[in-house]
């Protein structure tokens, strides 16, 4: 049974951020996010409230369209990754400096 | 407080037509954006400027006032009193100064909230302290924030706080808290991950013929038995004993023990002998 308690229904959303419904179809149709569908309501998880914030800000403030969020989200992916890797390949040669 | 040169910003002539502007403020807005940017300042800063350099010639009005006062701000302060309203503490003094301190939000005063800025913090601890889940109070732009650091965290991991950043722009959320963790190590245990590695003096005589060597752990004692004829350079692994996985409580990684061999000095005429007819048994 799903836990209604972490998921936030897609119109509430729309009035917060002031946003057309329109919009968040299209993110779920490029799979930046996944919208279910429980007794004829939509909802997303709370998860990915953040991220919906972040591609609001990009396509409002930067004109940026769905394919081009699709692109730099995959790219920050990558970026966070190759931090990660930087991180601990820095914290290993701290064995061998110190 | 210094001249700030907008268009020089922009990467604009004085002479750039409003569509001009608009298209300069993008490219750069695209390229130093904070969301396409994470955690870094320098972008962080070069955003800041690009938006306050778009708010001013952006509007034809404050455009006319940089323009005539720009180099001259100093004498321009009364100009536009009536203009003041609240400070968003996301713009140059020069910009508050001759503006009264005021954003119109980069989307010519639509009413559109902008999410605040956000700020950037780095908490050094010691790899002692990191040992166990912590409690620390940070003072960020004079307001204090508790913070819980989990045991285990990592030197150069991030955390983000969210909502504790720069207040928003026309009623905008507000930015959050990135804090990074600087792990200095004061002890003598190295540290990959979740495991250590320390290094320990081993005698002679416990080598040759085994024995007991006693190890501090970061929280406790561990006696080990020594092996006869451990070599020097041998390693031995304490499953468990090593740093605690983060936000995985009760788990831990593990301790690697190698041994240093210390072979006695200022030996005696005596013990000169007994190692020659040691020597001599074996030849």
């Amino acid at each position: 049974m799903m836990n209604l308690e972490s998921l936030i229904p897609l119109q509430q959303l729309c009035v917060h951020y002031d946003i057309e419904m329109s919009f968040l179809i299209n993110l779920n149709d490029f799979d930046l996010i996944e919208i279910r569908t429980i007794e004829h309501s939509q909802y997303v998880h709370k998860d990915y409230v953040v991220h919906i914030e972040k591609m609001i800000r990009m396509h409002h403030e930067l004109d940026i369209n769905m394919e081009g969020i699709d692109t730099v989200f995959n790219l920050l992916k990558k970026i966070e990754t190759l931090q990660e890797e930087l991180i601990t390949t820095k914290n290993k040669l701290r064995l061998y400096e110190e | 407080m210094a001249y700030i040169n907008y268009y020089e910003i922009l990467g604009i002539e004085k002479s750039a037509t409003e569509s001009e502007i608009k298209k300069a403020y993008r490219k750069m807005a695209r390229k130093y954006h904070p969301d396409l940017n994470p955690s870094d300042k320098e972008a962080e800063t070069k955003f800041k400027q690009t938006n306050e350099a778009n708010e001013v010639l952006s509007h034809p009005e404050s455009r006319k006032k940089y323009d005539t006062h720009g180099k001259d701000w100093k004498h321009a302060g009364d100009f536009n009193k009536a203009r003041q309203q609240q400070y968003s503490g996301n713009y140059s003094d020069f910009f508050e100064s001759m503006f009264g301190g005021r954003g119109q939000g980069s989307r010519g005063g639509s009413g559109v909230g902008f999410r605040g800025q956000d700020y950037n913090a780095e908490l050094q601890l010691d790899l002692k302290e990191v040992y166990t889940t912590t409690k620390r109070t940070l003072t960020i732009n004079g307001k204090n924030i508790r913070l819980t650091i989990p045991a285990g965290v990592k030197n150069g991991q991030q955390i983000k706080i969210k909502g504790q950043g720069g207040e928003g722009i026309n009623g905008g959320p507000k930015g959050d808290l990135y804090i990074k963790f600087s792990i200095e190590n004061s002890t003598e245990f190295k540290r990959n991950r979740d495991d250590l590695y320390k290094t320990v003096d081993l005698d002679l005589y416990s080598a040759m013929l085994g024995g007991e060597v006693t190890v501090e752990t970061l929280d406790s004692k561990v006696k080990l038995k020594v092996k006869p004829e451990t070599q020097n350079g041998a390693k031995v692994k304490l499953k468990g004993k090593g740093f605690p996985v983060y936000k995985k409580e009760g788990e831990y990684g593990d301790l690697y023990i190698t041994y240093n061999l210390k072979l006695p000095t200022q030996l005696t005429t005596e013990e000169k002998e007994l190692f020659n007819e040691l020597q001599n048994l074996r030849l």
